[in-house]
């Protein structure tokens, strides 16, 4: 029984070591185990089209977990204090956003906003004033932020409802008969105790963005993200540059994901 | 300002975000799928069925994905099984915290760089080239099915381990000291207690895992090679190559149908589970 969870551990974590390993490997293969070596980061960290993307997939990654966690405690403490058909429409709309495929999403958004874009630019060039050249909307950037929040505020409710649901309502109702504005107990009282949570959903919703490549393949038009482009590196052919990125990449996630966890864990003790 | 306003206008970020980026392009993928395919690669708009007609000519990536998709669920289970009985049951509760958080950090990292680890691995220089010195000449691992499950089977090990120990974590272990102590061998009392309670973790979990298989490309596009390839993948070919926007629409609306249909199987399933399981905690 130990044997096999210990084999089922290195099966999860060998091939990331490997990876690890053969980035600061000198040799090109995985046949090859040479000296130590940097120079794949690097090449890695001096490649203009590298850094492009990585620029962009920071600003995709910030921007829309940024709006996901705001938007999202927003719509989870509304939820708090509602019942009916308003709830209802609110569950739907989460339990759709969750359980519906990456892919379908990215292609929904995709022809959507196409869609969208080519009855919206004719109307924006009309009323536009002569003379100048009018703005045109189209796939990019703004489109893939908008695609990643969505998906993302819903992951943020599922977060943040949690943790008020396991709130204390005795401290709130206190707050409230000691005459505390609606807006000064949610300050002072709600937002303290849900704050871990908030920046749990905050970094997770981050992570995920930045790894995403089904949906940015659909959304992000001329736009290449970072995994966008390592999936066409790994298309042209396998270089150890991509251990580079690749290790990079997976450290990125694994720091916001332990101060997620960590997190997560410190908010649920306090209440208790 | 009243509490119902208030709570409106904290909704209505969120709801608008949901109404534009969520409601409506689900639409209009459902009136694309109905309609015809324009010349220039857009959609003309009609009211016809001849793109759900002409679905058995991606019958292939929908074989494909109904077998490996199941497969790889099973496959995945089996190996879950026991790792999350002994997180569960056996595990000193010392280290059963982080032997967990350690299951699930992987599926929060990158799936696309954890699939390229494997494209090292069984790739032509790597495992192969290893077996090569070992006289184990001409052996191809990459882009068969087999890799393909092995991608899944990483990928998605973490998600069917996560619902079936939160499942037998909570499992009265008096339950199995009674079973013991009324002399039941412990293969017996795994058999007729331990695996009949966890049986809503199982099912939770294959459902996660299966759900997420039927729209996976990254995996098959990567470790698949062409050659096994899923309905995602024919998506991709329809929208981004093929620019065939009503027959793609047609495909992936039957895709989530089929999606659809499997979680109310599994629902009721499970429903019926749920009543067998009282049966036993009232024994």
């Amino acid at each position: 029984m130990r044997l096999y969870t210990i084999c089922v551990y290195l099966f999860l974590y060998i091939p990331i070591g490997v990876i690890a390993l053969f980035s600061f490997n000198s040799g090109r293969h995985a046949s090859q185990l040479m000296g130590f070596s940097t120079k794949w980061y690097g090449k890695a960290l001096n490649n203009p089209f590298v850094m492009e993307a990585l620029e962009t997939s920071l600003i995709v990654a910030l921007v829309s977990a940024t709006c996901a966690a705001v938007f999202g405690t927003m719509a989870a403490v509304a939820l708090q204090g509602i019942k009916g058909p308003v709830r209802t429409v609110f569950d739907g709309l989460i339990y759709v956003a969750v359980m519906i495929p990456g892919i379908v999403i990215g292609i929904a958004t995709l022809i959507g906003l196409v869609t969208l874009f080519d009855q919206l630019n004719p109307l924006i060039a009309a009323i536009w004033p002569e003379g100048f050249k009018p703005p045109k909307l189209h796939m990019g950037m703004g489109s893939l932020i908008a695609a990643h929040t969505m998906f993302l505020m819903a992951l943020v409710v599922i977060i943040v409802r949690a943790r008020l649901a396991g709130m204390d309502r005795a401290l709130t109702e206190a707050s409230s008969d000691l005459y505390a504005s609606p807006f000064g107990t949610f300050r002072q009282v709600t937002l303290p105790l849900i704050f871990p949570a908030i920046l749990a959903g905050f970094l997770l919703s981050f992570t995920f963005s930045f790894d995403d490549f089904i949906i940015a393949f659909f959304v992000a038009g001329s736009e290449t993200t970072l995994p966008i482009y390592v999936f066409s590196s790994i298309r042209r052919g396998v270089t150890p540059e991509i251990n580079a990125i690749g290790t990079m990449v997976l450290t990125v996630s694994l720091i916001a994901l332990i101060a997620a966890q960590i997190l997560m864990r410190r908010g649920g003790k306090e209440t208790k | 300002m009243t509490q119902r306003t208030r709570n409106w206008l904290l909704l209505a970020p969120a709801g608008t975000w949901f109404l534009v980026m969520l409601i409506v392009p689900l639409t209009v993928v459902l009136i694309f799928s109905f309609g015809e395919r324009a010349p220039a690669g857009g959609v003309v708009p009609a009211f016809t069925f001849e793109q759900y007609a002409n679905l058995p000519a991606r019958w292939a990536a929908f074989k494909n994905t109904m077998t490996l998709a199941p497969v790889g669920t099973l496959a995945a289970l089996l190996i879950a099984y026991p790792l999350a009985y002994f997180l569960a049951v056996r595990a000193d509760p010392k280290w059963k915290t982080i032997l967990l958080v350690l299951v699930i950090v992987p599926f929060w990292t990158s799936i696309l760089i954890r699939s390229y680890a494997w494209i090292f691995l069984l790739g032509g220089r790597g495992i192969p080239a290893l077996l090569g010195w070992f006289g184990l000449e001409g052996i191809r691992l990459i882009n068969t099915p087999f890799s393909v499950l092995i991608g899944i089977i990483y990928g998605y090990l973490p998600l069917m381990v996560f619902p079936i120990f939160v499942n037998l974590d909570r499992l009265d272990k008096r339950l199995l000291e009674a079973s013991s102590d009324l002399g039941a061998k412990p293969w017996r009392t795994f058999m007729q207690i331990t695996l009949p309670l966890s049986i809503p973790g199982i099912a939770t979990g294959c459902m996660l895992v299966f759900i997420l298989l039927m729209g996976e490309y990254l995996i098959p596009a990567l470790l698949g090679g062409g050659k096994v390839f899923f309905v995602g993948n024919a998506l991709v070919d329809l929208f981004l190559q093929s620019r065939n926007w009503a027959f793609g629409s047609a495909v992936a609306v039957t895709l989530v149908v089929i999606m659809l249909i499997t979680v109310t199987i599994y629902m009721r399933l499970i429903n019926r589970l749920g009543a067998s399981r009282e049966d036993v905690s009232i024994m």
